[in-house]
């Protein structure tokens, strides 16, 4: 038995076998070679193995998903067919005497640089197939594994140095239990897609995950950040009793997740859920979300080779908007930057990303970007309950100047005969610790607030979230940060706005009395938490909080301020483990 | 050797699935066939393999663009009436 002791990155406790997730590097090298008829020959048969693994994918999208779906697939394999493409791959073999892994490597990336360069969404995406049709065929010559998760056969906790999106694309999502990663934190993007399909998580585990071997019985404690490699029969059995109680916990809470949130002395408080995109989006309300505190919209731009056009970006998100009809969805505009990149906006390289023209900065930097977002979003909103939000917003004056993108958005709209969503709330997202500051100010300016505490929380602790050796320290429980939320909350109710949280605190069961005595209006979280969340909501008076809140506010450090809830709040001990 | 004149009307051109059609279809010739256009940007003629979609894809043909098809070999004259009629037809899509 071994213990790794890591990041809580997602609750809740999984058991089960590992597996490893190996990316294998594609060794293109240059090599000299003697009889380029063979090395042609060679070719062949990896352009027929290619064919018939597109064809069986081709068959297998047909029937899974749909047949637009599965035409990516009929267009890789006429890029196989293509007698260009492959003539050229064969005629420098022939010709310069190489090994067909560089030709084919070196030939593609020629044929996808000509498509990109011309300038146009269409031939980008062709671009891209052009080097997955590429990169296949490098796989096949040497003999690699289709993809990391070939072997992926049993639901097994993925265990991994950390995962990029196009990573979790590939993952076969009921097969996955939970997850340990060696790198990352609570936010980065493998928690996120943990605590989205409520899945436990540990991150942060240190290198040492990487050689635990696939198959080897491993319990993830996503609660505690803890790992345990070959329990013992007593640990595995205590841990076995924990998850039993919190699976039936949570299946009672299921029975009510519709039901209103309302605390035992009748105030009713509004849940919601941050979501990515319209999967999301069903799930949330099978939850009981009652609307949308957050859609992140990132999910538009990321795995791809150019901005996604206004019509692209309208229909998405009309899309979300009709699967929650008349309730609230809060769409917050394009936040890259920090540790989200797009290669194709072809941002300058900076020394601190996080401080960097990130979000909002960005955007009011790039109309071409920012405007076609807008004019979308209010173009969908019509019929709906849409608001807009601007993340990383530090200054009264870019508020303002992304008033003004808004109303010239709107007046060419109303030239242009449109129809969008003119009485649409606007508001900010506070997570910069200057604006928690200013809040009163912002306030008058706006409709709305919501308290982003993942970054308030690195921002004011001056601790970065993604750095392990530090990321406890950026702990959104540090009272010095719940002393900014109150600041935030009592300057909206000054001007009459309400106040919503769409940072991990607003999920996390500790948290909600002193939320709840705060008096914050809207939770958002992701899906999963929403059930939990809402019957410690309904078990608890609001008017008592008031003075738990006030409490929590003079402690001195997170550790203090959960004990502190536990203490107070006893029923809340049953409900996490 | 075989040639055709025809001018592509359909809404998105030479592009996705009229592409893809079109080099399947001069793919079950056994002649060679290409296809030509003028490229008003450079002010030259460019010229595809028509059995390449990553070729035609290139050509940069949008509607109203004037295209010549060339086919030369044993089924010549049918692989170039065919592929004109495909263009004329616009791919059995509404323009």
């Amino acid at each position: 038995m071994k213990k790794l002791k890591g990041v809580a990155a997602s609750r809740g406790i999984c058991i089960g076998p590992a597996f490893q997730f190996l990316r294998t590097e594609l060794n293109t090298e240059k090599k000299e070679i003697s009889d380029p008829e063979a090395e042609i020959t060679r070719l062949d048969a990896a352009i027929q193995t290619a064919k018939d693994q597109i064809q069986s994918i081709y068959e297998k999208a047909l029937t899974e998903s749909s047949e637009a779906d599965a035409e990516i697939f009929q267009a890789h394999k006429m890029i196989l067919d293509d007698p260009e493409l492959m003539t050229t791959i064969k005629n420098r073999i022939r010709d310069e005497k190489i090994n067909c892994e560089y030709s084919v490597y070196e030939t593609a990336k020629q044929f996808a640089a000509t498509m990109a360069a011309m300038e146009d969404e269409y031939f980008a995406a062709r671009a891209a197939d052009i080097m997955d049709v590429a990169n296949r065929l490098l796989r096949v010559l040497m003999n690699v594994a289709d993809s990391p998760t070939a072997g992926l056969k049993e639901p097994s906790i993925i265990l991994a140095d950390d995962l990029t999106p196009s990573d979790t694309v590939l993952l076969d999502k009921s097969k996955v239990m939970g997850f340990c990663i060696a790198h990352g934190s609570a936010t980065s993007h493998t928690a996120i897609l943990a605590r989205g399909l409520g899945l436990p998580a540990v991150a942060g585990a240190g290198v040492d995950v990487m050689d635990v071997p696939t198959g080897d019985l491993l319990i993830v404690d996503g609660t505690n950040g803890i790992a345990v490699i070959e329990p013992d029969a007593d640990t595995e059995s205590q841990y076995r009793k924990r998850m039993e109680t919190s699976k039936s916990i949570q299946a009672e809470a299921l029975k009510f997740a519709k039901d209103k949130a309302a605390t035992t002395d009748g105030v009713e408080l509004e849940i919601v859920s941050n979501i990515g995109n319209v999967e999301d989006a069903k799930f949330a309300v099978e939850n009981g979300a009652e609307g949308v505190g957050l859609l992140r919209t990132e999910f538009l731009y990321l795995e791809r080779s150019a901005l996604p056009t206004e019509e692209e970006q309208y229909e998405a998100y009309k899309a979300i908007l009709e699967v929650f009809g008349k309730h609230p969805v809060v769409l917050r505009t394009l936040d890259v930057g920090g540790d989200k990149e797009i290669p194709y906006l072809n941002l300058d390289k900076e020394m601190n990303p996080f401080l960097g023209e990130r979000a909002l900065r960005l955007c009011l930097n790039r109309p071409d970007i920012f405007k076609p977002q807008l004019r979308a979003a209010l173009r969908a909103g019509v019929g709906h309950n849409l608001k807009i939000m601007f993340p990383m917003v530090a200054t009264l004056c870019c508020v303002r100047s992304a008033m003004v993108v808004v109303n010239e958005c709107k007046a060419e709209l109303k030239k242009e005969g449109i129809p969008f969503a003119d009485d649409a709330e606007i508001g900010i997202m506070v997570e910069i610790p200057s604006a928690a500051v200013i809040a009163d100010q912002l306030a008058k300016e706006v409709d709305f607030f919501s308290i982003g505490t993942n970054d308030l929380s690195q921002y004011t602790m001056a601790a970065d979230r993604t750095n392990p050796k530090v990321a406890e320290l950026s702990n959104a429980f540090q009272p010095a940060v719940l002393r900014l939320i109150k600041m935030v909350i009592d300057a909206a109710h000054a001007e009459h706005k309400w106040v919503g949280m769409c940072g991990e605190l607003a999920g996390e069961p500790l948290a909600a009395p002193i939320l709840v005595g705060l008096g914050l209006d809207e939770f958002s979280m992701s899906p999963p938490f929403i059930p939990l969340v809402k019957q410690i909501i309904r078990n608890l008076n609001a008017e008592e909080m008031v003075d738990l809140a006030k409490g929590a506010l003079q402690l001195e450090s997170p550790d203090d301020v959960k004990d502190f809830v536990k203490k107070e709040v006893s029923f809340i001990n049953e409900v996490i483990s | 050797m075989k040639e055709a004149k025809v001018v592509v009307n359909n809404k998105v051109g030479l592009h996705a699935r009229p592409a893809a059609l079109f080099v399947q279809t001069a793919s079950k010739f056994k002649s060679e066939i290409n296809v030509s256009c003028h490229d008003p940007k450079e002010d030259k003629l460019r010229t595809a393999n028509a059995k390449s979609i990553l070729g035609i894809l290139t050509l940069g043909v949008f509607q109203g663009i004037e295209i010549t098809i060339k086919a030369d070999g044993e089924d010549e004259a049918d692989a170039a009436a065919t592929l004109a009629d495909l263009v004329k037809n616009n791919f059995g899509e509404e323009a």
